[in-house]
């Protein structure tokens, strides 16, 4: 930090917060600025190794950013392993981080659905983006995108595949197991029967939707986050027509975590007067 | 929660030594009537007619206590699969899979704790539906393994007003009980010593109300977690007077905490309702984390369901009718809802927890729209988190982790 006041300001107004969202299947870092855009980021396999992860994500989303890491300012941990990033200045949960990252970019009353690797949150928020209310879903991967993950590897196709194949089916399977060993079962059943795959990986897709239906009402404009909608906007597409209304995505919808938390970041340590967090 | 102190200790209550010697005492009185025949053994289901058993110098044996011994010794996961195997399914109720689990591997936490050699042999078993079906299926077990009676109160559940024609009727089944009891414990009842023992129970009640009413008090001078311990004697004395005595030591150091203002969770600025069952295998790591948190989990279902106003030493049979019907477990929803409304306000409460026990749906109230309407009613955060009293195999650390937290971050952020 310079001697002089003007140069303490210039470095401030310079400075990037950091927010390291490790889940559990990819580590998603996001650099914002004094004014709080998005400066740089980085997505990446959270591994074994979900310090180096975090690290590696960091340096990443620095080399995006063209800056230097003496630029860094606060960071602070959310996800599956926030405790694991020793480096972070403070850890929030997933629920805080994804709706003050929406709040952001929408600010209004919503109803954040994020759909990760390992679990699904519904978040609401009034319209000062204050949280209401929120849920996490079951212990069960059922409707995450662990389950996505383990259909692949029954079909035995690359993860990136399956939204061209579901967003190409005309038709869809039933899947109703709430079980993901089950619904393995019932795929087997399936493919036996010579059902094309595009209709399987639709049928997964619905199966997704629907476990996220379960979980609440999902009142007002709802949004979706997460790396599943990331990699398959389809997801999007059955949730709105099982809704019957617009469902909206934001732009870095995997990333969301990881800016609500280099938001919180950004204002400091002390608790937010409201989870929004204005701009 | 950035201000927030990461770890925090636990206080200890001083008190849980003596506790722990009261415990001693009764688990050795059990063993030595078992071993040497010198006093009759009933076991009997934790709400059950302990009163009457007492009254008749039965030593009372309570495999639920048997059963949280198992959970918070985080033995009760090995012991599950054994029940499981001889078709008692993972989805009944974990003390009963977990206590007949350790039974057939003839193992006991009781022999490292109390040093004995294993659970009291019965002379007879003593249910009571109120709470659940599983406490008697729990004991036909037994009764079938041990060729001993099995005698039951049969109360029915979701019960709105316990009224005339409930009375009567209970009145009537712990009535019938008796000639049964009097033949396996060699003696006739006498009606006296059941009033002594039902008022001494009565005491013990109002004792407990008493600690467990401390918890209004800011800061509170005690959490739920020291409850669930520090109910023992309520559960497994109450009749004995020694259980009297001690609630009046544990009454005295909580006045003792509140005169000088020692909160149980340091620096409390939260305040929670825990419904449902603990998590026993998780108690230490559930006061840490709200004790990190400044939250202080002051008041419970759980262990205000030992609290039996209704026992009447100048009615005896009618007392205990009442009393074990008016439990929270045993009534309808809207019931419920009052209760939990009246906690609520009384404990100034700023968010509530339902423990949802996989295996449980009779301690579990989440899972008809309870927590919603009591949410609209209170206009307070709540969460369920997805566990289970001692099947660990229902529980997932993080999920519970992140649940709390961010029900701690929505609340510190509001404050
Ligand atoms: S009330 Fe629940 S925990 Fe207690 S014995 Fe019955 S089923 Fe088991």
């Amino acid at each position: 930090m310079p001697d002089d006041p003007a140069g303490a300001i210039a470095a401030l107004a310079a400075a990037l917060y950091c927010g390291v969202d490790l889940g559990a299947s990819a580590t998603k870092v996001a650099l914002v600025d004094g004014a709080g855009s998005l400066r740089g980021w980085s997505v990446r396999p959270s591994g074994v190794d979900y310090r180096a992860a975090a690290l590696a994500g960091q340096e990443e989303a620095l080399r995006q950013a063209g800056a230097a890491p003496g630029l860094l300012g606060r960071t602070v941990a959310t996800g599956y392993g926030r405790d694991n990033v020793s480096f972070a200045d403070d850890r929030r949960t997933e629920i805080q981080c994804h709706g003050v990252g929406v709040y952001h970019v929408l600010h209004r009353a919503l109803t954040v659905i994020d759909i990760g690797g390992q679990d699904n949150k519904v978040i609401r928020l009034d319209a000062a983006g204050r949280r209401l209310h929120f849920r996490m879903n079951r212990k069960c991967a059922a409707g995450t995108g662990a389950f996505l993950e383990e259909i692949a590897l029954r079909l035995d196709l690359p993860l990136g595949s399956l939204d061209a194949l579901a967003a190409g089916a005309t038709e869809a399977v039933q899947l109703s197991s709430f079980c993901t060993v089950f619904a393995k079962t019932e795929i087997l059943a399936h493919l036996r029967r010579g059902v094309p795959v595009g209709a399987i990986v639709r049928g997964a897709f619905a199966s997704v939707v629907a476990r996220v239906v379960e979980m609440d009402p999902l009142p007002g404009e709802v949004v979706l986050t997460g790396g599943v909608i990331a990699h398959n906007p389809t997801v999007g597409v059955l949730l709105q027509e099982r809704l019957g209304r617009a469902v909206v995505v934001p732009p870095h919808p995997q990333l969301a975590g990881a800016i609500g938390a280099a938001l919180i970041a950004r204002h400091g340590l002390a608790s937010s007067a409201q989870e929004g967090l204005d701009a | 929660m950035a201000d927030a102190p990461k770890t925090a200790a636990i206080k200890k209550i001083k008190a849980a030594g003596p506790m722990k010697d009261l415990m001693g005492a009764y688990f050795k009185e059990l063993d030595e009537a078992a071993r040497q025949r010198s006093a009759r053994v009933a076991w009997c289901s934790s709400v059950g007619p302990a009163e009457l058993l007492r009254a008749l110098g039965f030593r009372v044996y309570f495999p639920e206590n048997h059963g949280a011994l198992l959970g918070t010794s985080r033995l009760a996961t090995e012991y599950i699969p054994e029940a499981n195997a001889i078709g008692y399914a993972p989805t009944i109720c974990s003390y009963l899979t977990s206590d007949v689990g350790a039974w057939l591997k003839k193992t006991t936490p009781l022999t490292k704790a109390f040093g004995m050699e294993g659970v009291p042999r019965p002379d007879l078993l003593a249910f009571n539906t109120n709470q659940c079906r599983d406490v008697q299926d729990w004991f036909a077990f037994y009764s079938r393994e041990y060729q001993v009676p099995i005698v039951g109160i049969e109360t029915p559940r979701s019960v709105n007003e316990v009224d005339a024609a409930h009375l009567a009727g209970l009145t009537a089944q712990y009535r019938a009980l008796v000639p049964k009891l009097e033949e396996v414990a060699g003696q006739k009842l006498d009606l006296d010593r059941l009033r002594e023992v039902v008022a001494s129970s009565y005491r013990c009640t109002l004792l407990w109300k008493q600690v467990l009413r401390a918890g209004t008090h800011r800061p509170a001078p005690i959490t739920f977690f020291d409850g669930t311990i520090h109910m023992g004697p309520a559960v497994v004395l109450r009749g004995d007077p020694r259980a009297e005595e001690y609630y009046q030591l544990l009454a005295a150091e909580l006045e003792e905490r509140i005169k000088g203002g020692v909160a149980a969770v340091e620096g409390e600025r939260l305040r929670f309702y825990w419904d449902g069952m603990p998590v026993w295998g998780k108690l230490r790591e559930h006061a840490e984390t709200f004790a990190a948190a400044q939250g202080c989990v002051v008041a419970s279902t759980y262990c205000n369901s030992w609290i039996f106003e209704a026992l009447a030493e100048k009615d005896p049979f009618v007392g205990m009718a009442r009393a074990y019907t008016e439990l929270f477990i045993v009534r309808a929803e809207a019931y419920k809802e009052r209760y939990l409304e009246t906690m609520a306000r009384d404990y100034g409460i700023h968010g509530i927890i339902y423990h949802e026990s996989m295996t449980c749906p009779n301690n579990s109230n989440n899972r008809y729209g309870l927590p919603g309407r009591m949410a609209k009613k209170l206009g307070i955060p709540y969460v369920v988190i997805q566990g289970d009293l001692n099947d660990l195999r229902c529980y997932s650390d993080e999920q519970t982790r992140t649940q709390l937290e961010a029900l701690f971050e929505q609340l510190h952020d509001r404050a």
